[in-house]
């Protein structure tokens, strides 16, 4: 799994850092910071969680295929 | 509960996608419909009132997925045709085209359909924003009027105000309330924000409300407040609230109150849920029924609601969130803020437009406001997951400033 973030879609919510904390840090104006752009398998499913409820879909994944 | 060979959305928004992406996450392999009013593919409304308004982003940067997702969805989209008729025994909706979708399962996600003035329709140069075309048209009229008057005192107005002030525009705000937000966000807070408008030039006429519109050939010239003053104006913009989409429900039999009246689980009758600024559900852990009216409840709802029409038996008892952008003020707000709460500053300064409020009510955090600090909102959070004793974290505070 690849994770791509967009910084300018970014509203700094923190819902990914709740959620996946070893994956997704803020900067101290919200915006995200991508801390493992490929997560270990026993995190994908945090992940996939974080790029869901992202309110403003600023987190793309690309899944193994 | 048998698995759905079919789910029929009603509403293709961040609500009905969510439901869509959820079940297919979850391994539904049905046929899935997204039935939605308008003719755009699924965007993102909270960056409109912003930066699309403003003019930073174009229109197509708030699609929520690029057209390669939604195709790996594998879902028809029926777009710009509104949903008029629901036949719960049937599980069937018409639309206005007079197309037939029937499903085993409905999700509604019909969402909001903003408040208008009494007969705003005859004048040109008001406007309501909602929608990407709406945002536009408003965009328009507001690069050719020097003048805005914006009528409503809650988030969207607020944002609006402050955003067409960025664009140089002369602006004053209209509202009922003793400060803007004051319903969301207290009093006290509210008054921060007033004064953030007020320093950046907004103007501000709180505490009454707009009588009527004014306007000759055709054209709003003004607005009419409650004690008479004409306030004239270029372009007015109407953000009173909004009323959830549900005309097109009358005659159901759906309960219809505040929103489509659920159970704890979304669900509003036998193989029929809602979602989103719509619904109306009982919250297990608040102990009430209640409708939210924000980005991040959509998508929660919707995964729990998936996650029911596949089985499962889930509460939905979230810790609600929002947050505007106005100015340089990021203002994060989690949980609940009764009127009669509490409030204590417990990080930073309000004068330095940098802090945490804690919100307390019967002697627990219930909720937190937290206005340019995001990391420190992030962690007093879990006061609010935890309903930390008020008494502990009004001492806490106050050793910290000493």
């Amino acid at each position: 799994m690849r994770v791509i973030v967009d910084e300018d879609k970014c509203c700094g919510a923190g819902q990914c850092v709740l959620l996946a904390p070893k994956v997704f840090d803020q900067r101290d104006d919200g915006i995200v910071i991508l801390l493992d752009e490929s997560p270990a398998k026993e995190l994908y499913t945090v992940v996939r969680e974080a790029a869901t409820v992202c309110p403003a879909a600023a987190i793309r994944l690309e899944e193994d295929e | 509960m048998t698995t759905p060979t079919s789910v029929l959305v009603v509403g293709a928004s961040a609500g009905g996608l969510s439901v869509a992406e959820a079940l297919r996450r979850e391994g539904f392999t049905g046929s899935l419909t997204l039935l939605g009013a308008e003719r755009h593919l699924p965007y993102d409304r909270p960056p409109l009132s912003k930066k699309v308004l403003g003019g930073a982003w174009k229109p197509e940067q708030t699609q929520l997925r690029p057209e390669s997702a939604l195709a790996k969805l594998e879902a028809e989209f029926v777009l710009g045709d509104p949903a008029v008729r629901l036949d719960v025994g049937a599980r069937e909706v018409t639309t206005a085209s007079g197309r037939g979708l029937r499903a085993d399962v409905i999700v509604l996600a019909t969402g909001l359909e903003p408040r208008r003035l009494p007969g705003q329709e005859a004048w040109a140069g008001v406007h309501v924003l909602r929608t990407v075309d709406e945002t536009l048209a408003l965009r328009a009229d507001l690069l050719a009027g020097p003048r805005v008057v914006v009528a409503g005192d809650g988030v969207l107005g607020t944002e609006i105000a402050a955003t067409a002030r960025g664009m140089g525009l002369t602006v004053t705000v209209v509202g009922p309330q003793s400060a803007p937000l004051a319903s969301q966000i207290g009093s006290q807070v509210g008054g921060y924000l007033a004064k953030l408008h007020v320093d950046q030039g907004v103007e501000l006429r709180l505490g009454i409300g707009v009588a009527e519109l004014v306007g000759a050939a055709g054209r709003v010239s003004g607005v009419r407040l409650a004690n008479g003053e004409v306030l004239p104006a270029d372009v007015v913009v109407v953000a009173i609230g909004s009323r959830p989409a549900t005309g097109w429900l009358a005659g159901s039999g759906l309960v219809l109150g505040d929103g489509i009246v659920c159970d704890s689980r979304c669900q509003a009758a036998a193989g029929i849920y809602a979602v989103g600024d719509v619904a109306f559900w009982h919250h297990e852990g608040f102990g009430a029924g209640m409708r939210l009216e924000n980005r991040t409840n959509a998508v929660e709802q919707a995964m729990v609601v998936a996650a029911n029409i596949l089985g499962k038996d889930r509460p939905y008892t979230p810790v609600p969130y929002f947050w505007t952008d106005q100015f340089d003020a990021k203002i994060q707000v989690h949980g609940f803020l009764p009127a009669d709460a509490e409030v204590a500053i417990v990080e930073g300064d309000p004068a330095l437009r940098q802090f945490v409020a804690l919100y307390g009510s019967r002697g627990k955090v219930t909720g937190l406001v937290g206005w340019n600090m995001v990391k420190q909102t992030r962690q007093h959070r879990q006061h609010v997951v935890e309903g930390t004793a008020w008494s502990e974290v009004v001492a806490a505070a106050r050793v910290a400033s000493t």
